[in-house]
């Protein structure tokens, strides 16, 4: 197993309470394969990303639980050093937003050679050589040119094929890539989905990709985790989530997404109301309120993840009541 | 009785209340100015060009960002034409020039028959009520230095459509529940309220000045999912209600495809196709549509795993130095070599399916 997280709680300590980002998730990556966190804003999907990454600021940040097992380490455990040589080499991040995540003074260049020197002590002459091929595998056209220009020169798809080739070029074990394309028109996010697809293929790297794209997520997810106010609330294999939804806020999901390929509905049917205030959690259930399902269980005991078939886990008390199925 | 977001209750304090959004429905049937045809816009060779100047002083023009470069279509009253591509395709700046926000810099802008593009000052300011607008961003769209019923309020109050501060109060107070707000929000701020509940009051803002025709700028893309799908819902909702006509923007092609009767596909400041809804999914003609269409993911994998998408080379490119001939020509998988010299012309190639492409 390259990745296993163990009941990771994050808090922010903020003068309006402490917030519970992350609430006890727990999920895994094997070598290779792409794993989805799908949920809205605020559900903390990037907290959970940046956390296993330890860039979580602090304060008013702090792992205050859990344990983040990369290849047999406990990233939680590691002090500073340590934990700097794995991150960008072994395990890469991608961003939402190329503009702010691209260093705006420096050349693409120089911030491509960053990564090689300090993870893998290449310098010069062999950094270039290795920076261009990265160039021309992420698809930028004349890259030797690119070399010396700055970011605000490229267009947002073309920084983030930069940010790509950042992220691939230490060959990582594992790329957490955080709404990579949401930022993105139509046809740059397939482009650059697509290449992140193939490259990860051809290099054998896992991909944990953070959305709230349903569609961006059955196109390319082995296994989904779906997240809500902190927490996992299903988790499966892509196909089974999707036919047979175990949980009413992923069922709700489905059922408010209009779809390209189907008949057009007179309504959608959407989750009423908005998601929990985080620093004051209900009791119970996160998700009672908006539920059409919720029983008077919902509102006394959280629901712990069960498993309700192969590798199908939901923290519902109604589950068994779901007629299930994405129409 | 509290209004709820629920679809039936809205209709239920709506109905308790006094009469207004009833009156509401009265005033735009017994529309006077209507073209036996039933055509309440229409938008002929409509060009909007930016220049660039090479310095302030010297406004030497160096340059020409042809935003918009020659859209016409029409929308009848009462059905919702999408918009819809990618950015820089002119799609914004096609509704501002409708709105007169920016002026064309030719064109005309046909509303009720009559050429906005002609007209300026009282004459223009008279018209302005009947077209409202729906912004994208929730945030920035609301002034954050005004109470949710000072904001809606705002239009009746300026163009005097209210007689007394208690009609304004009860229209206002109406107006909220319409879309689904508590009116106990009116002296709330807009940071007080979550993105859904501003865009909410966008909406009862767009209706405040009982327009018949509302542009929706990409009114649902900074919402989370399902908050989405209650905005969309609530305007269908109005929209069957209050008989509006809507022109909706968006880059999203599974809500356009939603929500409207007709789809308009823009890339570089030209229309390529224009045609039904069911048609448009169907049976896209135009290359970039099909790329368009197949670039949208569909939130099912059984049918992702059967799906090849079609993935375009290159850029989008700048409008500033748009490509010869047919603009999309350089990122065509069809593209011919005629198509980097002739411009294509919007075509009806089939019945009610129009195609600008050799």
């Amino acid at each position: 197993m390259l990745l296993e997280v163990r009941n990771l709680k994050t808090q922010f300590f903020t003068p309006e309470g402490v917030v519970r980002a992350v609430d006890g998730i727990s999920f895994d990556v094997e070598e290779g394969e792409t794993v989805a966190l799908v949920g809205e804003s605020g559900c903390g999907k990037s907290v959970s990303a940046l956390s296993i990454m330890r860039l979580i600021p602090d304060p008013p940040g702090r792992i205050v639980e859990g344990q983040i097992t990369f290849r047999g380490q406990d990233l939680c455990q590691l002090d500073r050093e340590r934990m700097r040589k794995i991150r960008g080499k072994e395990i890469a991040m991608i961003f939402q937003e190329p503009m702010t995540s691209l260093n705006p003074v420096l050349t693409i260049g120089l911030q491509l050679t960053e990564a090689l020197e300090m993870h893998l002590n290449i310098k010069a002459v062999e950094a270039q050589k290795r920076c261009l091929e990265f160039l021309k595998l992420v698809g930028i056209p004349d890259p030797q040119r690119r070399l010396s220009q700055y970011p605000h020169q490229f267009s947002g798809g073309m920084r983030q094929r930069v940010m790509v080739a950042m992220a691939l070029i230490c060959e990582p074990r594992l790329i957490l890539a955080d709404e990579p394309t949401t930022a993105l028109d139509v046809t740059i996010q397939a482009q650059i989905l697509e290449l992140l697809k193939d490259a990860c293929r051809r290099l054998h790297v896992a991909i944990i990709i953070i959305t709230h794209n349903l569609g961006v997520v059955a196109r390319y997810a082995d296994r989904v985790n779906v997240m809500y106010a902190g927490k996992i609330i299903e988790s499966g294999i892509s196909r089974v989530i999707y036919q047979t939804p175990q949980h009413p806020y992923t069922l709700g999901l489905l059922h408010s997404v209009p779809r390209l390929d189907q008949p057009r509905k007179a309504k959608l049917d959407p989750i009423d109301g908005q998601p929990p205030d985080l620093a004051d959690l209900p009791q119970g259930c996160s998700f009672r309120a908006r539920c059409k399902f919720a029983e008077e269980k919902c509102a006394q005991e959280v629901p712990p993840l069960r498993e309700f078939g192969q590798k199908h886990w939901s923290a519902c008390w109604v589950a068994d009541r779901l007629t299930g199925g994405a129409k | 009785m509290a209004a709820r977001t629920k679809g039936k209750q809205i209709i239920r304090v709506a109905e308790n209340s006094p009469m207004k959004d009833l009156q509401l429905k009265e005033e735009i049937r017994s529309d006077t100015t209507d073209k036996s045809d039933g055509t309440i816009l229409e938008v002929r060779n409509l060009k909007k060009h930016f220049s660039l100047t090479s310095s302030m002083i010297m406004q030497k023009v160096v340059g020409l960002i042809k935003a918009v470069d020659g859209v016409s279509f029409s929308i009848r009253r009462g059905e919702t034409l999408g918009l819809v591509g990618e950015s820089g395709c002119g799609k914004t700046t096609t509704g501002r020039c409708i709105l007169q926000l920016d002026r064309p810099t030719s064109g005309e802008v046909i509303f009720e028959g009559k050429d906005l593009t002609q007209m300026a000052g009282t004459e223009l300011r008279l018209i302005r009520p009947k077209i409202q607008v729906i912004f994208q961003d929730p945030f920035s769209s609301l002034n954050p230095r005004m109470t949710i019923g000072q904001i809606v309020g705002e239009g009746p109050s300026v163009y005097k459509l209210v007689k007394s501060r208690r009609d304004l109060n009860e229209r206002v107070a109406n107006l909220l529940s319409i879309v689904g707000l508590n009116p106990s929000m009116v002296s709330r701020y807009p940071h007080e309220l979550s993105g859904g509940q501003r865009q909410r009051v966008g909406v009862a803002r767009a209706l405040s000045m009982e327009a018949r025709f509302i542009i929706c700028d990409e009114p649902v893309s900074a919402l989370d999912v399902s908050i989405q799908a209650q905005i969309i819902n609530l305007l269908e909702e109005l929209q069957e209600r209050l008989g509006l006509t809507y022109l909706f923007i968006a880059h999203d092609l599974s809500v356009v495809r939603h929500i409207s009767d007709r789809v308009a596909v823009m890339y570089l400041g030209k229309i390529v196709e224009i045609t039904d809804r069911q048609e448009l999914y169907d049976n896209p003609l135009h290359p970039y549509t099909r790329a368009l269409l197949s670039a949208v993911p569909i939130p099912d994998p059984v049918v992702e795993g059967n799906r090849a998408p079609i993935i375009l080379k290159g850029e989008i490119p700048s409008p500033l130095n748009p490509p010869s001939g047919c603009v999309f020509h350089p990122r065509c998988f069809e593209a011919k070599e005629e198509c980097s010299r002739e411009v294509p012309e919007l075509k009806e190639v089939q019945p009610n399916h129009w195609v600008s492409c050799l």
